[in-house]
């Protein structure tokens, strides 16, 4: 007597840990094999591009924060980049050294809290404990300087907001000092740790193919072997003036991609160094008036700034008409901003591309065959924030 | 190609006809093409040995609500190999449907699906043409240049029917689209009030 067999569906999230936020993954499984995923998201879709829109492009930049919001001012740095090369404006030398070390900060921020959570995922509790004072400290950097632990809100088209505070600076050499004994301690516990790498080797392979095919980037293109990275290929503000490596896997597994993000955040640390010994004191935003914001001390005693001021703050300073593709390298991968302005000081359009969305786009494709219990690690490698994938 | 100047020449010699138009700006190549023509000219630019755009890194639209071809469909390619990008578009009117990428770019599913939900543009030839953004059983295209900021309806909970309901927005206070632009040179209601002043006279 033969039986029929069914595939049972299964819901995964929205409210589960390991989905990493608010993810609805729905499983089809045979046993205990997953034949099919189809990730639901948007859940946490708040119209963040009818939302810029609206408003003027000084207005625009804390949305960004919202998007990836571990690593929020490396966001910021890509509608920077955009505003400036529309109105062709130049950054200070210093304001380019304190984004890129920010930017730098951001990406172990991302890393760390990837690295760890993967851990968790595939049950390693201690790796997350360690790894979150670390980003504690960086928080704090990120506090000093802007004011706000999450939502920089610090970078600006030109510039920066504010120059940093006394003292960062020797805090920020401290960490780098310090921090690369914790990632050592990190990878005692979980590069040659055999239940992790059980968990992670030959999981979720991508080819270098697919990974072109797929529109991956940043660790996701770098773990299957192709040595692309936008702050080498196509540089930005000073990146062209440091040096670093570009650490690239083998295999395009889970493992590959964990060993990527750990040794980018020892190339992210040579990075934030080279940034502190050749920044030297000068200005911090552009000396354009029509654009930065007079200093609080000119308000008090000229006119001219006071009218300069108000007028910066309701109506926002006029782009013109332009169409612009800009894109950083985000932890994530490539984080890019479409920008058509029209000569008004309110983007027409503007369209983020965030890496995350095309990485969660081939779940089916690196899931297809693997068994229920890969989904989170798979899931964990991938490196998924909802705040840019639904925007 | 390593040189833009000669990409371009490269494109606009063996496409001819297709390319509309092309230019060079801020290091990138811009191309508008006919709708007819998009699969043509992507799978061009995708296998051609010069051109080498191996991935797709977007697809969106530019809503043009007064154009008689209201939409502008816009993808952004990018070549690894010879490091550049190429940002390809081309215009349709409101109910026109255009295909679909997905069997050049497995990644143009997701692309399109946002397309089609945030815009209501509808692909050809799509697997799987579903909202993907917005909530189950959402009505309407956000991202349109008409659709209000706050949205036609608003979601509660209700305790009478026991279950989450949607209701036309109610605000305590009307949103407030306060008119910035710098009075010397014509705010909207100074237009408009030379306007009304015209017909009068």
């Amino acid at each position: 007597m033969t039986k029929k067999i069914k595939n049972l569906n299964l819901n995964f999230g929205p409210q589960h840990p390991a989905a990493h936020g608010v993810l609805r993954l729905i499983l089809e499984l045979d046993g205990e094999v997953v034949e099919k995923a189809d990730p639901h998201i948007g859940l946490l879709h708040r119209g963040t591009e009818k939302l810029i829109e609206n408003k003027t492009y000084m207005q625009a930049v804390p949305y960004f924060d919202r998007l990836d919001y571990v690593a929020p001012m490396n966001q910021e740095h890509a509608f920077a980049l955009a505003v400036e090369k529309i109105l062709n404006i130049d950054v200070p030398i210093r304001a380019q050294f304190i984004r890129v070390m920010f930017c730098e900060i951001g990406r172990i921020l991302s890393h760390i809290l990837n690295v760890t959570t993967q851990a968790l995922d595939v049950g390693a509790l201690t790796p997350s404990l360690w790894g979150f004072e670390e980003r504690e400290t960086l928080m704090t950097f990120y506090e000093r300087a802007s004011g706000s632990r999450l939502h920089a809100n610090y970078f600006r088209a030109g510039g920066v907001h504010q120059d940093l505070p006394a003292g960062l600076e020797t805090d920020i050499a401290k960490f780098c000092e310090t921090f690369p004994k914790i990632i050592n301690d990190l990878e005692n516990l979980l590069t040659d740790n055999r239940i992790f790498k059980q968990r992670n080797v030959d999981i979720g392979v991508v080819t270098k193919e697919d990974a072109l095919d797929y529109s991956f980037s940043g660790v996701m293109i770098r773990g299957s072997g192709v040595p692309w990275d936008l702050r080498k290929s196509q540089p930005y503000d000073c990146y062209d003036q440091l040096e670093f490596k570009i650490p690239v896997g083998k295999n395009g597994d889970c493992y590959d991609r964990y060993l990527c993000r750990i040794e980018e955040m020892k190339e992210s640390i040579k990075i934030i160094k080279q940034c502190l010994s050749k920044m030297e004191k000068g200005p911090i935003k552009t000396f354009d008036g029509k654009i930065t914001p007079p200093s609080k001390k000119d308000i008090k005693q000229s006119m001219e700034a006071l009218i300069h001021h108000f007028k910066l703050f309701t109506e926002g300073y006029r782009v013109p008409k332009d169409e612009i593709y800009i894109a950083v390298e985000a932890p994530k991968g490539e984080f890019g901003v479409y920008l058509i302005s029209d000569g008004s000081s309110k983007p027409y359009k503007c369209k983020i591309r965030a890496p995350g969305f095309s990485h969660l786009q081939s779940m089916d494709y690196l899931i297809k065959g693997h068994m229920l219990a890969d989904v989170p690690a798979v899931l964990g490698s991938l490196d998924i924030v909802f705040g840019e994938v639904d925007r | 190609m390593n040189n833009l100047v000669d990409l371009e020449k490269k494109i606009n010699s063996e496409l001819g006809t297709k390319i509309n138009s092309s230019k060079i700006k801020h290091n990138q190549i811009y191309l508008e093409i006919d709708s007819e023509d998009l699969i043509d000219v992507v799978l061009f630019v995708k296998t051609n040995k010069d051109t080498k755009f191996r991935q797709l890194i977007d697809i969106t639209v530019v809503d043009y609500p007064e154009r008689s071809k209201r939409f502008k469909i816009v993808y952004l390619f990018l070549s690894h190999e010879f490091n550049q990008r190429m940002i390809l578009s081309y215009d349709i009117s409101e109910n026109e449907v255009i295909s679909s990428l997905t069997s050049i770019f497995p990644s143009a599913n997701w692309m399109e699906r946002e397309v089609f939900d945030m815009y209501g543009v509808s692909f050809k030839d799509h697997p799987d043409l579903r909202r993907i953004l917005t909530d189950y059983g959402f009505e309407g295209h956000p991202l349109r240049k008409d659709f209000p900021l706050t949205g036609h309806t608003e979601v509660r909970y209700s305790e009478d029917q026991k279950k989450v309901v949607n209701e036309p927005v109610k605000l305590e206070q009307n949103y407030r689209n306060f008119d910035y632009e710098s009075p010397w040179e014509g705010t909207r209601y100074i237009k408009e009030l030379a306007d009304i002043n015209d017909k009068k006279n």
